[in-house]
């Protein structure tokens, strides 16, 4: 193990840690909106719009990122839509984490047995309170759990963004590894640089999991 | 039609060939698959276990796997097994590796939830009425083990499946990398080749994926009623 190769390197790995973050959480934003948006669109049961929504999340659920990268980096600039390496991981995160959240939130709601809001609307609270105050606190103990696996699963994904040029933590080290053949020393600062991001996501996660776990009703 | 780049694709046996590549990817995720069900069952048996250890060493086994992304695991297997062990993996034989050790940890989890899901009353009844620890297993536990697994192992086939296009970034020859090779070699004749050609990769995995998503979905349904 070379740890002067490793002093030497550091900054390279904490800038691609920095652009994975980066991208993971401009990604990861999108797709809340974008689930947030396809989740109303189903719950409220919008015509038109309810068919396109499920299409999408049928879509993009079924399809693997890299394909989705693939096309939208090498594809799409035939017809004149040309995106940089950088929005191009970002449209693909958002387009993949979209139809997750979607499903995160819905489930969420939809959990909540009809009862809880017949009830409410029969004790004389309008459906602005029912929601605020019936539906929403028990769809979080649901959905938050979900959301947060959904963002560790994103920002795994993320790393196959070396395969559109994205000068992120996979691609730093494979470049490393071709051009000085450290692969030990290059391989073991990927791991640690994942685990950096990761593990704190990870147990913040399963804190806030243990946390929501209260305000569940009835078990 | 003489325009359109999508005739890159009926042009010699183009299409025949982006299937054999479509075909090893399926044959890693269903090699893998098979694997890790077979495997994941044992570890979900052990993972209900009440001795302690076991229970932290299955834990950070599962946590370990979930935490890395599959990419980095693969590069680890392909690039370091070949530095350390001196065995130089093919790429498919690594790809099935780590999908194989990723899936069973998933596997392990699965059949450890469904496994602890049912309720202990089920196994006393069994033993009141005079079966044995045997006859309850395979007469009341199991069945209905399989019923509640069996939508979530289908939803990671699917994941096994979308996570084998992977295996194109360690070299191995599948359905994205024999479309680049016709991208490549109509590089002049047909410039736009790279929007047919993926996008008939896209619709091809969206193909084989949505059909085993949808059985999930319905079964989950059914099995809630």
């Amino acid at each position: 193990m070379d740890f002067e190769f490793i002093r030497a390197y550091m900054p390279l790995y904490a800038e691609a840690a920095g652009m994975t973050l980066r991208i993971s959480f401009l990604g990861i934003l999108l797709s809340a909106a974008i689930g947030l948006l396809c989740s109303l669109v189903k719950i409220f049961k919008i015509p038109v719009l309810k068919s396109i929504a499920n299409g999408y999340i049928e879509v993009s659920r079924n399809t693997p990122l890299l394909i989705q990268l693939f096309f939208l980096y090498f594809g799409l600039p035939k017809i004149g839509l040309v995106l940089s390496s950088e929005s191009c991981a970002v449209t693909g995160l958002a387009f993949l984490g979209g139809s997750y959240m979607a499903e995160a939130f819905r489930t969420g709601i939809e959990q909540v047995p009809v009862i809880q809001s017949e009830s409410g609307l029969s004790l004389g609270l309008t459906k602005g309170q029912v929601f605020r105050h019936i539906i929403l606190p028990q769809a979080i103990t649901t959905s938050v759990p979900v959301f947060c696996a959904n963002i560790i699963f994103l920002i795994k994904e993320t790393s196959v963004f070396s395969a559109v040029a994205l000068a992120d933590l996979m691609f730093v080290a494979k470049d490393l590894i071709g051009i000085y053949y450290k692969t030990d020393e290059a391989l073991l600062m990927l791991v640690v640089a994942y685990l950096i991001i990761l593990l704190p996501i990870s147990l913040l996660c399963s804190w806030i999991e243990r946390r929501v776990r209260y305000a569940e009703f009835g078990n | 039609m003489q325009n359109l780049g999508i005739r890159i694709l009926f042009e010699g046996n183009n299409f025949l060939r982006l299937l054999g590549g479509l075909l090893v990817s399926l044959k890693i995720a269903v090699l893998s698959m098979a694997l890790s069900v077979g495997l994941g069952i044992l570890l979900g048996m052990v993972m209900t276990s009440k001795k302690r250890p076991i229970r932290i060493f299955t834990r950070l086994y599962l946590e370990t796997v979930r935490i890395m992304p599959q990419l980095v695991l693969l590069f680890l297997v392909y690039f370091g097994a070949a530095k350390h062990l001196n065995v130089n993996f093919s790429g498919q034989m690594a790809a099935v590796i780590v999908f194989t050790f990723w899936g069973t940890a998933e596997m392990g989890d699965l059949v450890r939830s469904a496994l602890e899901s049912i309720p202990v009353h089920q196994y006393q009844s069994g033993f009141a009425l005079g079966m044995t620890e045997l006859q309850v297993y395979r007469h009341i536990v199991i069945p209905q083990t399989i019923r509640r697994l069996l939508p979530s192992v289908m939803n990671l086939l699917t994941r096994m499946i979308k996570t084998t296009s992977l295996v194109v970034l360690i070299g191995v020859i599948e359905v994205v990398k024999v479309g680049k090779q016709i991208i490549d070699s109509s590089r002049y004749t047909v410039p736009d080749a790279a929007l047919w050609v993926y996008g008939v990769i896209f619709i091809l995995y969206f193909v084989i994926c949505y059909p085993f998503s949808r059985a999930a979905a319905l079964l989950d349904k059914k099995l809630k009623d």
